[in-house]
């Protein structure tokens, strides 16, 4: 036998190693291409003709672009916030509470995260449309209000399955012993489960955050005029043409992404030391 | 003074409303008015009459859109045959990477999932379109060719003419691998780590190969895991919007674009809201097939 390796080590398989690198190949060389095709100092997008930062100077001076990119992020931060707290409350409910009918509450809670996206936006757009007509005229950020609403009824139901799985790890007679030393309820959930559900907390919300910036269908259904937001007014770029300026607007959010998930990552390491 | 009960029941009150009402208010009722619009029937331009009327659905069986329902199962099927045959292998590399690797490469699988899903369509787009980097490689590889050819004294190959890689179903399948196949790849890695690495040992030990091993003892452990990751992937996959109207062509045209030219172009809504409602409908389906396929297996926590 030329080589021998343990019966398990599939990995240094090179039939396995080719495998892995043309997934991954995949995967990032479109995303890389993108990236670095926002330098290009051409229009075409296809031959490298040298380094430029022109499209993001373009891009800072997009206004529409910009007005959009801060609307997203407006958004994905109030839905997050609203999410965080129905989610949670939607996790403790379950958790604690038995109560009549708590089944169709649970499926209720869970419904969302299976509804197809295209079912969801329609279900928005006909309930903005005719039963709550949503003033166009509004000053920011209350415009965004319709498409907040949106986002939160898809965002919370994974802050709720995030925070019930932590949940599932508390342990209930610390609560019961700040009740003997005389918590209330309030102050019980406030010093004793909430410290416990923090983790949870910050993953379901960056979560939540992630998949409201990500959101194309729902929003493009509920966004009017004046509520563009990023993945929209993207969409609209590309159905005239394909131009280094959305390569260099795509970059930035790739970048905000990474940084997001960086954060996410940090934080769950610290919280793994520290339990 | 409030009594204890009384207390209680407030704390309850105040836990249970607000997310009940949210997702009775903002969810259950948007719902329920598309499935009361399916009843319905156009009245001039906006006024829709809900008379309990089946012409909706009748209309939906029709031949056209029912060849439009079989084709979207069909390319979701697709799409999930070839992320899990895609997947699987990268799910094994990974539970079996080593403790250095495997977070790294968990990230790696993960992060594109994050990543907006209109960019990576717009960066498959790139690659794929007439004077994209796909038919600039092949052209490349092509004048090589034709090189190599008259070197060794033969006609060189003719002139280099791109194929048209994008706006076909081609596209859409590539597309929606492209978005899915974390969905794919997470549950398989989650149900393959779970499992009894000796009984792998114990199998080749006893002199069966490597792919009897594989289909006798680790497909049928991980099968729900692998029933997952099929939901998971399937479901989304057939009600896809975004990438067979960016990478599609006339003629790959899935359900969800039907459904909003009626909403938008067509301004069909009653119509649109009766398509919405099969759609759903088709998606409970599959999620009630795992149900009762897992039935009588413990809870593995990935199940949708």
């Amino acid at each position: 036998m030329a080589q021998r390796r343990a019966p398990l080590e599939y990995n240094r398989l090179w039939q396995m190693r080719l495998w892995l690198f043309a997934v991954f190949f995949f995967l990032y060389a479109p995303l890389v291409a993108l990236i670095a095709f926002s330098f290009n100092d051409s229009k075409r997008n296809t031959v490298w003709r040298g380094f430029t930062l022109n499209y993001y100077k373009k891009l800072f001076g997009n206004e529409d672009l910009l007005i959009a990119f801060g609307n997203s992020l407006t958004i994905a931060f109030l839905a997050t916030l609203i999410s965080l707290v129905i989610g949670a409350l939607a996790a403790v409910l379950l958790w604690r509470y038995r109560f009549m009918g708590k089944a169709v509450v649970e499926g209720a809670f869970t419904l969302p995260l299976v509804v197809p996206e295209i079912c969801m936006g329609v279900a928005m757009l006909l309930f903005f449309t005719r039963v709550l007509p949503w003033p166009n005229n509004l000053i920011w950020p209350l415009n965004l209000g319709s498409i907040i609403i949106a986002h939160v009824s898809f965002c919370f139901p994974f802050v709720a399955l995030v925070v019930r799985a932590r949940l599932a790890s508390f342990n209930k007679e610390q609560e019961e012993a700040a009740r003997d030393l005389g918590a209330n309820d309030w102050q019980a959930f406030r010093d004793v489960l909430l410290p416990h559900i923090r983790p949870a907390l910050i993953a379901g919300g960056l979560l939540a955050f992630t998949l409201s910036l990500d959101d194309f269908v729902i929003t493009f259904f509920t966004s009017g005029p004046d509520t563009i937001t990023f993945p929209v007014k993207v969409y609209s770029m590309l159905r005239f043409s394909v131009t280094p300026e959305v390569n260099a607007a795509s970059t930035m959010l790739i970048l905000l992404t990474i940084v997001l998930m960086v954060v996410m990552m940090a934080m769950q390491s610290r919280s793994q030391t520290k339990a | 003074m409030a009594t204890r009960t009384q207390e209680r029941r407030l704390a309850f009150l105040a836990t249970a409303l607000p997310p009940i009402a949210w997702v009775v208010v903002f969810f259950l009722v948007p719902l329920g008015i598309v499935w009361a619009y399916s009843f319905g029937q156009n009245q001039g331009l906006t006024e829709v009459d809900i008379s309990g009327t089946f012409a909706n659905y009748a209309r939906a069986l029709q031949p056209l859109y029912l060849q439009i329902f079989a084709k979207s199962i069909f390319v979701a099927g697709v799409t999930t045959l070839l992320c899990l045959i895609i997947g699987f292998p990268v799910a094994l590399a990974i539970v079996f990477a080593s403790e250095r690797w495997r977070p790294w490469m968990l990230l790696l699988i993960m992060l594109p999932f994050w990543t907006n899903l209109l960019i990576r369509t717009y960066a498959l787009i790139a690659v794929l379109r007439t004077e994209g980097y796909a038919n600039f490689t092949l052209e490349w590889l092509w004048n090589q060719g034709s090189w190599l050819l008259t070197l060794v004294g033969l006609q060189p190959l003719g002139d280099f003419t791109p194929l048209q890689l994008l706006y076909n179903n081609f596209a859409v399948v590539v597309g929606l691998v492209y978005v899915h196949l974390p969905f794919m790849v997470l549950p398989l890695y989650a149900a393959l780590d779970r499992l009894d690495k000796s009984l792998i040992e114990a199998s080749l030990d006893l002199g069966a190969g490597h792919f009897r091993t594989l289909f006798s003892i680790v497909v049928p452990l991980a099968l729900p895991g692998i029933l997952s990751g099929i939901i998971i992937t399937f479901v989304p996959a057939l009600g896809a919007y975004l990438t067979p109207d960016l990478l599609g062509g006339p003629d790959s045209q899935m359900i969800a674009n039907v459904i909003e030219r009626q909403f938008k172009r067509a301004n069909d809504w009653p119509f649109g809201a009766a398509l919405s409602f099969l759609l759903m409908y088709a998606t409970f389906a599959v999620i009630a097939f795992r149900a009762y396929a897992a039935r009588g297996q413990p809870a593995d926590g990935h199940g949708i």
